[in-house]
């Protein structure tokens, strides 16, 4: 590949040192947030500022010492960024606790939420140690894949599935409440990449040209099929807006990644713009979204069914908060059903304004860019086609969560990555970033001497699929 | 595998471009008219937990918000809740009244010739303070209103307007039944919400101010405007004779029911003239229904209009309810006009108004409660210049009805009203009802001292527990009206 002869005379600084300084950085964020929650709405340092401090300290540079000892060329921006947003949704989440037990409800929280990031942190440190070459998961293709699916039916299992706020997303088992579609997620991008590395020449090459789109063949048809069959099961079935819409997004980004070809896009297009027009017609409850997006204020207030409550709720206190917020504690973002997980950006929207909102978008522009640019270096297909998932499959839950709070499209339940409240999303977000690491680490790692067998076998068999 | 990949990149830099863009419409540009929305509660609670500027009557505070301990950051107090609560209204979760609505922006920090202060509180991240309002009223004299009306028994309806007839400015301004606005503006949502609904509808009316919303027939106080139509038009001068009589007859009617006597008052006999003092100390109305037909209902209208009669003129609170003097009559109901029946009807403060314009050489000033506006470090913004209504009648007629007012208060029915070692200009109404089994309405109007006036005043009794008759208007209503102009003259 010419790509790869090009950065073979580039050799990668390791930057783990400014990985450190942007982590005092990003530490700065999350304890200066905790503190300013303190002194904003009781009006005093927290008096547990300091082993709070400690503790995420203590967290954030366990995780910068292990990336130096098993992946020290890993791209250095991603684990400080990730740990800012991390410490602002605790301390936002602190702040919802503060307002609910103001308001007589119990809070909480924040420390089970401290409690998601450790172990969230120490899933990251077993993946980065267990997986040490990416590559490993390639052999986990099937097993991801049927992994995925089962854990994206069990909600609908009797017994342990759970229908919260009418989506059948959950499961329970025992004391433990989990949402099986943030690990599915994970899985589904390491099964798609291995089986479009796989067939990638197949769904490339053969086809018919119609209108100038290379339009693939109908055999090859089945797994976007499959998969989008998959997404409006999960859209009908389990009520899921979001997760219908990321999967499927997900899997045709991939799918054009892969094949190089456009066509899917207009393919995969077409059947989600298809799919979402008939479920407007058959299902009620996406016609209400949908109604309630399009005008809110006729499902807001007395005499009204009051189904855009909280949308209205989140605009008004982001309208309220302006340019600068209101400072914590100045507003009430607690006024917004589930401030703290799915509508967590309209608490900080409220709080620190328009300027944190657009901090927070850029953040998560800035894990994205770093994932697709860890895709761009990577010199593996499957790498890239991991990498590019991870990434896509962020920058659009993102777009889907905040264009949904913000009003830019039909409101969905997804969770904001590191920042909501809940186990199942940090967890699995963290795993997504120890394998952004670990790609990371192998594409930006010095090139391999020539004369190494294992490289030149790879060489070899790469050069027998070109031909 | 790297072009679709940059394409993708494209398309996620795309995305998070559109969400920059929708998040700086939504806190930035719709921001604005999202905060105007009624329902939106936030705004509401803001507006609530705001530190308000205070109401001030001399350096005291008759309406301030001291610091609470709780969800909402400030109480509204109010100190002297009855004597004011006509004046202030009040400040509640669900809405405000009178001067807390009317200066609102002034007591918020939300009025624009605030900004200044309103930058400063931002840069230094304090909360907007709001600016306090100076009002006209003359502390000693709103109390004895209030103590003199309160004296009348529990059940009384009524009000005291007290003017100061070279300005307009509201000296004293009671009402009764009162009210707490502390129970109005409680933390305690439910209770306060429990308290509006009663008061509310309590069928004596405690929330009505009536000094600008009651109006009723004025009744013999109106013989002063009757008085200035007809000097004013040249007919007569103060030492003239008027027409006198035990009884009249009025135009277009014959019998009883058109007959118009002065219950048993001396006012001459049938077909006779009496002196114009002696009609006006013994409050006659057959000399006055006749001089309303020898001025006409043209002239007594303009008389009446340039007192304030069917004008709006007060915007201090509101609503002011206008004070009707009816249009396209007969000659038997301009007759009735001329003591203040038929459809005659004035406010309090509308007769205190007649009394200042007489006081003030015939000049009415729009009547004022808002001196001066302030903001949070107590710096004047605004101050309100007093500003002229009309000129009702000319200076020599008003100097001739208060020769009138002076007699009656020294020899006749308002001598309740006289202050020893000065000189009291002073007019008694009694107003039929009209209606059966409602006693009739007393009324009290005077001006003191009547060659340098200060303060003009006029009681109204609505309702009372005390017996009826001519009389009761300088019985009741004058000794109040003494102790306001006392107030104010000493």
């Amino acid at each position: 590949m010419p790509q790869t002869n090009a950065l073979m005379g580039f050799v990668h600084r390791r930057r783990r040192g400014a990985e450190l300084f942007l982590l005092v950085l990003a530490l700065a964020v999350g304890v200066g947030a905790y503190a300013a929650v303190g002194i904003g709405v009781e009006g005093e340092v927290p008096t547990d500022l300091v082993p709070y401090g400690g503790w995420l300290a203590a967290l954030i540079i366990g995780a910068h010492v292990v990336i130096r000892l098993v992946a020290p060329y890993a791209d250095p921006v991603l684990l400080p960024v990730v740990a800012a947003l991390n410490g602002l949704g605790l301390a936002v989440i602190h702040r919802i606790d503060l307002a609910k037990e103001a308001a007589g409800d119990s809070g909480g929280f924040a420390q089970q939420q401290l409690i998601w990031m450790s172990l969230g942190l120490l899933l990251f440190v077993v993946t980065l140690v267990a997986i040490r070459d990416h590559r490993v998961l390639q052999r986990f293709t099937y097993t991801s894949g049927l992994a995925a699916i089962v854990l994206l039916l069990l909600p609908m299992l009797p017994g342990i599935g759970r229908t919260i706020n009418g989506a059948r997303i959950w499961i329970h088992l025992g004391p433990f409440s989990f949402q099986p579609g943030e690990v599915a997620k994970v899985l589904l991008v390491i099964a798609f990449a291995g089986y479009l590395v796989l067939h990638r020449d197949a769904l490339a090459l053969a086809g018919r040209r119609v209108l100038f789109v290379d339009l693939p063949r109908g055999r090859d048809l089945g797994p976007i099929l499959a998969m989008w069959l998959v997404s409006l099961g999960i859209l009908v079935f389990q009520h899921d807006l979001g997760s219908s819409l990321l999967f499927f997004g997900l899997f045709l980004i991939m799918l054009y990644v892969a094949t190089e070809r456009p066509g899917w896009l207009v393919v995969g297009g077409l059947l989600f713009l298809g799919g979402a027009t008939l479920s407007y017609y058959l299902f009620g409850h996406v016609r209400i979204r949908f109604d309630i997006w399009r005008h809110p204020f006729d499902y807001y207030g007395e005499g009204t069914s009051d189904q855009a409550f909280q949308p209205v709720e989140a605009m008004f206190g982001m309208g309220w908060g302006g340019l600068i917020g209101r400072g914590f504690g100045g507003g009430d973002p607690n006024r917004v059903p589930y401030a703290n997980s799915d509508f967590i950006l309209s608490s900080i929207g409220e709080e620190l304004g328009l300027t944190a909102v657009m901090a927070v978008i850029l953040m998560y522009g800035l894990i994205v860019e770093r994932a697709l640019r860890t895709a761009l270096i990577c010199r593996d297909g499957f790498g890239k086609l991991v990498a590019t998932g991870l990434g896509s499959v962020l920058a659009l839950q993102v777009f889907v969560v905040v264009g949904g709070v913000t009003g830019l499209i039909p409101l969905t339940g997804l969770t904001t990555p590191f920042l909501s409240y809940g186990g199942s999303s940090l967890i699995a977000n963290w795993v997504i970033i120890a394998i952004l690491l670990r790609i990371s680490d192998q594409a930006r790692r010095p090139v391999p001497q020539l004369s190494d067998d294992t490289a030149a076998i790879d060489m070899d068999s790469t050069q027998v699929v070109k031909l | 595998m790297n072009k679709p990949i940059r394409t993708i990149s494209i398309f996620c830099l795309l995305l998070f471009l559109a969400l920059m863009l929708n998040a700086t419409y939504l806190q930035y540009w719709k921001a604005g008219k999202l905060n105007d929305d009624p329902l939106n509660r936030r705004v509401l609670v803001a507006a609530y937990s705001r530190e308000r500027g205070a109401i001030l009557v001399g350096r005291t505070a008759v309406a301030e918000s001291v610091e609470s301990h709780d969800e909402y950051k400030f109480q509204r107090t109010y100190p002297k809740p009855f004597v004011y609560a006509p004046i202030t209204g009040w400040f509640s979760y669900f809405g405000q009244t009178g001067l807390e609505r009317s200066q609102n922006d002034v007591l918020s920090g939300d009025d624009s010739r605030l900004f200044v202060t309103k930058l400063v509180d931002l840069l230094s991240n304090n909360p907007t303070k709001g600016g306090n309002v100076q009002l006209t009223i003359d502390p000693d004299a709103q109390q004895a209103a209030y103590d003199g009306l309160k004296a009348l028994g529990p059940n009384v309806q009524g009000s005291v307007v007290a003017l100061q007839p070279s300005t307009g400015k509201v000296l004293a301004m009671v009402s009764l039944p009162t009210y707490d606005p502390n129970k109005l503006a409680s933390h305690d949502l439910s209770a306060a919400n429990d308290t509006y609904n009663r008061l509310n509808k309590d069928p004596a009316q405690p929330l009505l101010n009536r000094g600008i919303q009651t109006r009723l027939p004025p009744g013999s106080t109106f013989k002063v405007v009757t008085a200035a139509a007809a000097i004013e038009k040249g007919l007569y001068t103060a030492s003239d004779t008027v027409p006198g009589g035990v009884t009249y007859q009025l135009p277009l009617t014959h019998g009883e029911s058109g007959l118009i006597d002065n219950e048993g008052r001396d006012c001459g006999a049938n077909g006779t003239r009496i002196p114009f003092s002696q009609a006006m100390e013994q409050s006659c109305n057959t000399t006055f229904a006749a001089l309303a037909g020898e001025v006409g209902a043209e002239d007594m209208a303009k008389t009446a209009e340039g007192f304030g009669f069917n004008q709006h003129y007060f915007d201090d609170i509101s609503p002011q309810a206008v004070s009707v003097f009816p249009t396209d009559i007969n000659a038997a109901e301009l007759g009735q006009t001329g003591f203040g029946q038929f459809e005659v009807a004035a406010t309090p403060l509308q007769m205190a108004m007649v009394a200042a314009g007489l006081a003030n050489g015939g000049t009415v000033m729009k009547p004022y409660l808002v001196d001066e506006q302030q903001d949070a470090d107590l710096d004047v913004v605004h101050k309100t210049d007093p500003e002229e209504l009309s000129q009702a009648v000319s200076a020599t007629t008003a100097s001739e009805v208060t020769k009138l007012m002076v007699d009656t208060v020294d020899n006749g029915t308002a001598s309740y009203g006289a202050i020893p070692g000065i000189s009291v200009a002073g007019k008694t109404g009694t107003a039929q009802s009209g209606i059966n089994d409602v006693p009739p309405y007393a009324w009290f109007i005077s001006f003191a001292p009547a060659d340098n006036p200060e303060v003009a005043v006029a009681v109204m009794i609505q309702k009372a527990d005390i017996p009826r008759g001519e009389i009761a208007g300088g019985v009741y209503g004058g000794p109040i009206a003494k102790a306001v102009m006392e107030a104010v003259v000493k």
